[in-house]
């Protein structure tokens, strides 16, 4: 074994002789290459016990450089002086602490890893996470693998450590500075290609196919909870209640806790565990992919979203249920998030290019659709109501969201309403309506909404009007607004708390019977040429 | 009265009569609620009016002092609601920080000009959102449209008791009813 030097073999005789297994011990003596931790198990700990017996052929000549005379002591076949050492350091020896790491028949649980560098690199559980991601029937083009460890190994990694260090120190040889290798980096040099060869994808961090595994240790889970008491701000009460040695509060704790606290409670090096670790879920999830578009709504009796008042549907249907039905089916998603740049009441059309609208798809399992199918998919939708209808529909970036939104705050609209007059009106009373231009309103909260919305006055402006006489009580009014202004309340006043409003232009009670959308003025999603 | 336009575009508005008059031992003193129907949430807001056959709308009538302080401690005009946030439950919170008023809590005192004094109540329970200050710098306002421009005041009841605010309170035909019977009397 190339990769170990001198310098490594009290590291290997201690680890070795205490239950660690030959990878960990390999990240303890910070060897970097990714293929060495690729051999299999076996042949490592071979390689291991030979690196250990030919040093000790070389002592002599070694331990002449070190004045020490424990040094020549140190052997494998020594048992008690290696306990002696540890006592004398002051940890508590374990009774499974044994040294009979040479010669055992079966694998003993790595007491650093527990079982992760061990039986779960090995191509059995390979095969039960493919196994799982092929049933699950997701479209991916490479995968993330993500793991979840137990708080407790990054206990027993710093118990370890402070073994090694107390060796080191007993032997008065120097412990290098060197970046010990991160557990879940070397795990993840092991099963990357393996999993890649079986998948038939390659692994990538940016992916958006995440595969993932929760490990769970029960049988050494109160292992962290010496830390409450030595350093208890670490650890807050869970609102979930889930428990309070989180990994992140763990390894806070770790940080703080002083070495001398930490050797008091917590043998150093650990003890041997009797188990593997547990391989709780293994779970599969596609990143969101978003669809957008742009619809039209046809009904005056149809809600954006569900109408919905303690349990009970009180109007059939939704825009949003009419255009994501057809999406859940297509993407297979698990759930979906409908977002539009602004809303329209339920009596409310919206005509002309339509309203801008974007939907996340939760967790698809298709992800992948041509120009094409995305053609298809929305001839299906329009076919299937004729309360609304889409256009534009395709696949856009998470990004790209933020462009509708900013329109639903800026852009401007244009309606057109309907609307009647108590008293009789000329053609000559409303023509002067379409000379005004920049007209200034102040709109306190409509009493509409005032059981959702806080009290408030917003001013808002009434670009242009262009009026169409009907007859004595009925004229059209076209008009071009400032995006968030409030339309049948600004034709009725909504008792005076508009103002001005139409019945006040006109010196008249006026009110609004229909009410269209014409125009939202936002130019995303990009038209698509049908 | 009403045009069409009361059955349209979002101004669902059901008139309900209270005749506090009769407790409070005032002669025709009546009030009319009228309250928001939302076919999506049974908030039902409520607007403060007078009904028809209040003194103050009958010809002669001339207002002389709208006042909102009604004691030395209190004035409708100085109620906390008003917040910036958009969100649903923080709105909550902000209205709890509204007066909270009872049937019989008054929302102002009207003088008129014969030296007349009236006192406007609230007539349902629930949490004060404003008062119209248009009447304050138009008196005329009340008489000419009592039942728009010229409300009183707007109150929001209680989401549990929003449906529980039409009992006690008079239908338009009840009220209607109970006017030709004050007429038939009278006479």
């Amino acid at each position: 074994m190339n990769s170990l030097t001198e310098k490594d073999r009290p590291i290997v005789q201690l680890l070795l002789s205490t239950g660690t297994c030959p990878r960990c011990i390999l990240r303890f003596c910070c060897v970097g290459s990714q293929m060495l931790y690729r051999h299999p198990h076996k042949d490592l700990m071979k390689d291991l016990q030979e690196f250990l017996k030919s040093s000790q052929e070389k002592e002599d000549t070694v331990c002449l450089d070190v004045a020490d005379p424990p040094c020549k002591r140190l052997r494998l076949e020594h048992g008690e002086e290696g306990a002696d050492d540890l006592n004398h350091n002051g940890a508590i020896p374990s009774a499974d602490n044994g040294n009979s790491a040479t010669e055992s028949s079966a694998v003993k649980v790595c007491n650093v890893c527990l079982g992760i560098l061990q039986e779960f690199c090995e191509a059995d559980f390979v095969k039960k996470v493919c196994q799982k991601v092929n049933s699950a029937d997701y479209q991916f083009t490479s995968f993330v693998f993500s793991v979840s460890l137990p708080p407790q190994l990054s206990v027993r990694e710093r118990a370890a450590w402070l073994g090694m260090k107390q060796q080191m120190r007993n032997l008065g040889l120097p412990l290098a500075k060197d970046d010990i290798v991160q557990l879940k980096e070397a795990y993840k040099w092991i099963i990357h290609p393996q999993l890649s060869e079986e998948l038939g994808v390659p692994a990538d961090g940016k992916s958006l196919f995440e595969v993932s595994v929760v490990f769970a240790h029960p049988e050494t889970d109160e292992e962290c909870h010496f830390l409450a008491a030595a350093c208890p701000d670490c650890f807050k009460p869970a609102k979930n209640k889930q428990s309070v040695f989180t990994r992140m509060a763990v390894i806070k704790a770790l940080e703080k806790i002083k070495e001398e606290d930490f050797l008091k409670h917590f043998p150093c090096p650990p003890s041997s565990p009797k188990n593997l670790c547990d391989a709780l879920e293994i779970q599969c999830n596609n990143g969101a992919v978003f669809v957008a578009g742009r619809y039209n709504k046809y009904s005056r009796n149809l809600p954006q979203t569900p109408w919905i008042i303690d349990g009970e549907r009180k109007l059939e249907s939704s825009v949003e249920e009419l255009i994501s039905e057809h999406l859940m089916a297509e993407f297979k998603a698990d759930s979906f998030n409908f977002s539009s740049s602004g809303r329209e009441d339920v009596d409310v059309r919206t005509l002309g290019n339509g309203r801008p609208f974007a939907i996340e798809l939760v967790n698809p399992r298709r992800i992948r659709f041509t120009a094409e199918e995305m053609r298809r998919l929305q001839q299906a939708i329009n076919d299937s109501s004729d309360k609304i209808q889409v256009r534009d529909l395709q696949l856009v970036t998470r990004s790209a969201i933020g462009r509708m939104k900013e329109g639903e705050e800026e852009k401007t609209k244009t309606y057109s309403a309907l609307i009647w007059t108590d008293k009789a009106i000329q053609r000559e009373d409303i023509a002067f309506l379409d000379d005004i231009k920049e007209l200034r309103l102040e709109q306190k909260t409509p009493l509409r909404v005032l059981h959702r919305r806080p009290l408030a006055v917003r001013c808002r402006l009434i670009h242009t009007m262009r009026s169409e006489y009907i007859d004595q009580h009925h004229f059209r009014l076209h008009l071009k607004t400032q995006a968030g202004t409030y339309i049948k309340e600004f034709v009725h006043g909504d008792f005076g708390r508009t103002k001005p409003n139409i019945g006040s232009l006109l010196n008249r009670t006026a009110d609004i019977l229909e009410l269209d959308v014409e125009s939202v003025d936002v130019d995303w999603p990009p038209t698509l040429a049908d | 009265r009403a045009g069409p336009g009361r059955a349209g575009a979002g101004r669902a508005l059901t008139p309900l009569c209270a005749l506090l008059a009769d407790v409070k031992g005032r002669p025709c003193e009546d009030f009319c609620v009228l309250q928001h129907s939302n076919r999506r949430v049974p908030a039902g807001i409520c607007v403060i009016t007078l009904a028809e056959a209040h003194p103050l709308l009958q010809s002669g009538k001339t207002i002389k002092n709208i006042n909102y302080q009604i004691s030395a401690n209190c004035s409708r005009l100085q109620n906390k609601v008003s917040g910036k946030s958009k969100r649903t439950w923080l709105f909550i919170f902000q209205m709890q920080g509204a007066q909270f008023l009872t049937e019989l809590a008054p929302l102002c005192r009207i003088s008129s000009s014969d030296g007349e004094e009236y006192t406007i109540y609230s007539c349902i329970r629930g949490r004060l959102i404003e008062v119209n200050e248009n009447i304050l710098s138009n008196p005329a306002l009340l008489q000419e449209k009592p039942s728009t421009e010229g409300y009183i005041a707007v109150v929001l009841p209680k989401f549990e008791e929003s449906k529980s605010i039409t009992q006690g309170l008079l239908t338009q035909k009840e009220y209607e009813e109970v006017l030709l019977k004050r007429r038939s009397s009278a006479s």
